[in-house]
């Protein structure tokens, strides 16, 4: 198995190699397809074989032998519960979006695919890898392709949007550079007899344990990386135009799979390196996201623009998200994997269906349009379900991800305040205004552009591509523990040892002397007190989540089940580090 | 241990010195460029062979101590030969096809080499001072080398003048040096006991001869107008093999002569990285032509190699080492693109609108410039992001961290502009009308060469900073 995942991260790349030598375009989609769906199929059996039960380790680890010298830094991927969903919705979609440009892209065909492939490769990467040098270079492997996807085939205003993508990512993750460089060094002090090490086993253990002083700083270079990334308010400003900017293609891997390494990084990075800092900084980001999600749906009201509307939906739908993880209970991170997920597939599908649209019209502006549903009969079925799952309608997907983030973040005790929620829960009901209207504006109506009445129906192939996606927004709404349960026995377990590690630091620093802003921050704020006395003393750490919240219609359950004392967790926790698992 | 055995441990600098007057009498007795370009490349490649071997060989001192041998300055030839040795292979598509392939050139480019591989070798002030005399005058001529075009003469004027003034500082320096410790070796330089006003005015002054060859703002005048009046294979020899051994030298003064001066020096590299960083990526964010660009960029590079120069550690030193590798593999292969493309429309085709729409005519050129462009960003998978990852970590190792974060905000700034080159070659129209045609095989083997090993380098760069590593116990 360790073998077969390391195949599905490499086969696109090897794939992108192999275009370089096929001349006709029509084989250079063929052979495009038959390699993304390829490595989908061979992906299936990871998600089989994977062991939900299993915490605090790495499925199907791979670890190389260090390749820089006299540092350990190593190649190392696998699958744990935080991850193996993003991976499997990276291989779902990418025959999806090779299908989707089959005949968009009319120009340097070659050099698109072999860019979609390697960006594959990349986020493949990102997902799995589990050192954290690997997964900064896997990262920058899906800056370069995304560069030239934007700005090559990309619309009127290309060069600006690429460049600013480009930039705006880099500067944040260049000064994380620095950050990971010294967390490297640290880590290699406390925990790896003085050698640099970024493996991720080592900077989540307990011995390592940075202080209070140097986690804020550390937390807030690589929160601000990520932040661009995601893109949290107020750091999204190169996101719509990158959205409108690219082809259709470009948008859907943008909004399902690399805004997702934002997001993902903080659940895998942000949170577990630096414990503290994530507790008592968890109302900003909740803050932060909830801007996102009512400042992303206003503005999306007002878009004369169908793609850009959907890029600032996204906005809004990535807050939710953040919100879910700072949380820090197990229903509000679960919430935000599924999310993750759900985001992916209605807002891809969104952007595939507005690329269909504006292949045959050439038009993007909502008023454009008007009256399609009555020459497009199939796609307006498939944009209804899409815009509902993404406005979070129960029975689709997009419910579920919402649901279980609010209910999170109510009882959040780090966060300690319903208001989070009560605002979060206006941005589903502005959801609901500005996609509904969009749909009327664009879908009902009399027709009042000639244009409008040649429109052709989607193809075979335009419904080929759709219907897997329609299937899993269908069934994500429906059994929604067919998916949750691959990652809540490792997400309550990092939560809890998150807790715990924070818990153990503060102990620690208690004796030190620390800058009166640290006091203030770390110890004088109730709601974190009352959190790190929590994962203190009391095991009960997935606190907030009694047994009938979760029950309450989601399916979650036992969230609150499975707790240890702290020692046994430790115990448990070393035994799994060592263990390579199978 | 005198004679033969003693000679072996110079073997490259004989080859190439040899290698020189050789290539001079070709050219005066058959006047055939073309062979003096083969011999050239085999005398080349032959020290370039037995510089790699010495690699992994001994390391020790010769010649009375006046050179060193082995490590640091086997690598140091590596570096040179390495760039010497492409930039002369590349040298002759550009030179025949803008009409000045003449043989005097290769004894030139053969003589400046000699000169580098004397300083990176040199273990006393006067041994670097022949080095750096020998070197530079050879680059004077280099730089003029198109002597009807005003440019190239006013390049060469400047870079003469300025050069005469820096050595004079580095003159100066090594006579005050000498009056404070009475030697002019660098290990008794190091155990000078009293450091009275003779002995910083020396080593101030020896820094500011330095700051001149690494082109260090603000010593960096001359440059860009080198850089962009020389013909552009040449400027990829100077920008890579000349301000290799400079950085190696540099390496060994302060590494061997100066380590007590470290808290004292490694303040004022800290000040002048800050600078040449900040300055040299500012000014060329505003370059429209390539070469000048690149000009700055290598300025901008310096200030980042400073870095490790500053945090003053064994593993600051190799970090700069591997650097200085990655910088050569990628800045010939971008300097050589930039001749080919140079090459179509005769000399000086180098502004930026120019290369509208080129990316995709030769497609496989163009990818290999995208390799180049992204390794001197610094993305991975590449070289270039090796060399800056072990530098910064050295420097934050050392503490220092505003240095680092100063310089990786500068590094941002600068993908704007070779991202510039790349918008450019892919993103816009082809507007000036001309057609590519496939450069030669040699030319193109070269090019792939380079690519293969920025990308090797980037993904397994163990093998190399292994070997650098176990150079510190003997050098620093």
């Amino acid at each position: 198995m360790e073998l077969l995942l390391n195949i599905v991260i490499y086969l696109p790349l090897f794939g992108a190699l192999l275009l370089l030598f096929i001349r006709q375009d029509d084989w250079v989609r063929w052979t495009s397809l038959l390699v993304t769906t390829a490595t989908f199929v061979l992906s299936i059996p990871l998600l089989l074989q994977f062991d939900i039960t299993s915490t605090g380790t790495a499925q199907y680890l791979t670890v190389g032998e260090p390749f820089m010298g006299d540092w350990d830094v190593k190649y190392m991927v696998g699958l744990d519960g935080l991850s193996v969903l993003l991976f499997m919705l990276t291989t779902f979609m990418a025959p999806i979006v090779v299908l989707s440009s089959w005949t968009s892209i009319r120009k340097h065909v070659a050099g698109f695919y072999s860019m979609l492939l390697i960006l594959q490769t990349g986020s493949l990467g990102v997902f799995a890898a589990l050192d954290l040098f690997m997964f900064y270079i896997f990262f920058e492997l899906t800056q370069i392709p995304m560069f030239f996807l934007i700005g090559i085939w990309g619309g009127e205003d290309r060069i600006y949007a690429t460049v600013k993508f480009f930039i705006y990512t880099l500067v944040g993750w260049l000064l994380m550079l620095v950050a990971l460089i010294y967390v490297g060094f640290a880590a290699g002090n406390m925990v790896n007899d003085g050698i640099f090490t970024t493996d991720w086993r080592l900077i989540t253990s307990p011995e390592f344990q940075l202080g209070l002083v140097e986690q804020t700083w550390l937390f807030l270079t690589f929160g601000f990386a990520f932040c661009i990334k995601v893109p949290i308010f107020p750091f999204h400003s190169w996101l719509p135009l990158a959205h409108t900017e690219a082809p259709t293609a470009g948008s859907v891997v943008l909004a399902a799979i690399a805004l997702k390494m934002g997001t993902y990084a903080i659940l895998r990075y942000l949170i577990p390196l630096f414990p503290n800092a994530a507790i008592a900084f968890a109302p900003m980001f909740a803050v932060l996201g909830v801007i996102g999600i009512i400042y992303g749906a206003l503005v999306a009201m007002v878009q004369k623009d169908v793609k850009k509307l959907v890029a600032y939906s996204s906005i809004s739908h990535l807050g939710f998200v953040v919100l879910g993880m700072f949380a820090f209970n197990t229903i509000g991170a679960q919430g935000a994997i599924i999310q993750m997920v759900n985001h992916g597939l209605s807002t891809g599908a969104l952007f595939i269906i507005v690329g269909m649209l504006y292949e045959r019209r050439h038009s993007r502006l909502i008023s454009d349009f008007g009256g399609v549903a009555k020459m497009m009969p199939v796609l307006t079925v498939m944009f209804m379900i899409a815009t509902l799952a993404s406005i979070g309608l129960p029975g689709l997907n997009g419910f579920v991800g919402e649901f279980l983030i609010l209910v999170g973040t109510f009882n959040s005790e780090v966060l300690g305040s319903p208001w989070y929620a009560v605002l979060a829960a206006v941005g589903v009901i502005l959801a609901a205004g500005y996609m509904l209207w969009m749909f009327q504006r664009v879908m009902f109506g009399p027709i009042t552009h000639e244009e409008n009445k040649k429109l052709t129906d989607i193809n075979t192939r335009e419904i080929g591509l759709l219907v897997p996606i329609m299937i899993f927004i269908v069934w994500i709404g429906i059994r929604p523990t067919d998916f949750t349960r691959y990652s809540e026995a490792q997400v309550t377990w990092m939560l809890e040892d998150t807790q715990t590690r924070a818990g153990m630091i503060a102990g620690n620093a208690a004796g030190e002397q620390l800058p009166s802003w640290a006091l203030k921050l770390y110890a004088v704020t109730p709601h974190l007190a009352d959190a790190m006395d929590m994962a203190d003393g009391d095991a009960d750490v997935s606190v907030g989540v009694t047994p009938a919240d979760a029950n309450k219609g989601t399916g979650v359950t036992d969230a609150a089940g499975d707790v240890h004392e702290s020692g046994t967790k430790d115990a448990i926790r070393n035994t799994n580090t060592k263990k390579e698992s199978q | 241990m005198e004679s033969a055995n003693e000679l072996l441990t110079i073997l490259p600098l004989i080859i190439i010195g040899a290698a020189g007057l050789f290539v001079m009498m070709l050219d005066a007795f058959t006047g055939s460029a073309r062979l003096a370009y083969v011999s050239t490349i085999l005398f080349s490649a032959a020290a370039l062979a037995v510089a790699v071997s010495d690699l992994f060989g001994p390391m020790g001192e010769s010649f009375h101590g006046l050179v060193t041998y082995g490590g640091t300055a086997a690598f140091g030839m590596v570096l040179v030969m390495m760039g010497t040795l492409f930039s002369v292979i590349l040298s002759r598509d550009y030179l025949e096809k803008t009409g000045r392939h003449i043989a005097e050139v290769y004894s030139m480019i053969l003589f400046a080499a000699f000169g580098m591989l004397l300083l990176v070798a040199s273990n006393n002030l006067i041994t670097l001072f022949l080095g750096i005399e020998t070197m530079s005058i050879s680059l004077y001529v280099l730089a003029g080398l198109v002597k009807n075009e005003k440019k190239s003469v006013e390049a060469a004027l400047k870079y003469f003048l300025l050069g005469a003034f820096a050595t004079g500082f580095l003159l100066y320096g090594i006579a005050l040096l000498y009056g404070a410790s009475g030697s002019t070796f660098l290990v008794d330089i190091a155990a000078t006991e009293e450091k009275g006003m003779i002995y910083w005015a020396g080593v101030g002054l020896l820094l500011v001869g330095f700051f001149f060859k690494i082109s260090a703002v603000p010593f960096h005048m001359w440059t860009p107008d080198v850089y962009q009046g020389a013909p552009t294979t040449i400027t990829a020899f100077m920008a890579t093999a000349s301000k290799s051994a400079a950085f190696v030298a540099f390496i060994l003064v302060l590494s061997r002569a100066l380590p007590d001066a470290r808290a004292e020096w490694s303040d004022v590299i800290w000040l002048f990285a800050v600078l040449t960083m900040v300055i040299g990526n500012i000014l060329a964010l505003v370059q429209d032509n390539v070469k000048r660009m690149l000009a700055y960029s290598s300025i901008a590079h310096a200030g980042y190699i400073m870095i490790g120069l500053a945090a003053g550690t064994p593993a600051a030193y190799s970090a700069v080492l591997f650097y200085l590798f990655a910088y050569t593999l990628m800045n010939i292969g971008a300097f050589g693109i930039v001749a080919y493309y140079e090459w179509h429309k005769g000399y000086d085709f180098t502004d930026i609108q120019n290369y509208s729409g080129l990316g995709f005519q030769q497609p496989i050129i163009g990818v290999l410039m995208s390799i180049f462009l992204f390794s001197m960003v610094g993305i991975p998978p590449f070289a270039g992001f090796i060399g800056k990852y072990r530098v910064f970590a050295a420097a934050v190792d050392e503490g220092l961290i505003s240095l680092v974060v100063i310089g990786v905000l500068a590094s941002a700034a600068s993908v704007y502009y070779y991202l510039r080159v790349l918008v450019h070659m892919y993103m816009k129209e082809n507007g000036n009308g001309i057609t590519l045609t496939r450069p030669g095989t040699l030319y193109s083997a070269v090019l792939l060469l380079l690519a293969a090993l920025t990308i090797y380098f980037g993904i397994n760069p163990g093998i190399l900073t292994d070997l650098l590593g176990s150079f510190k116990s003997v050098t620093y």
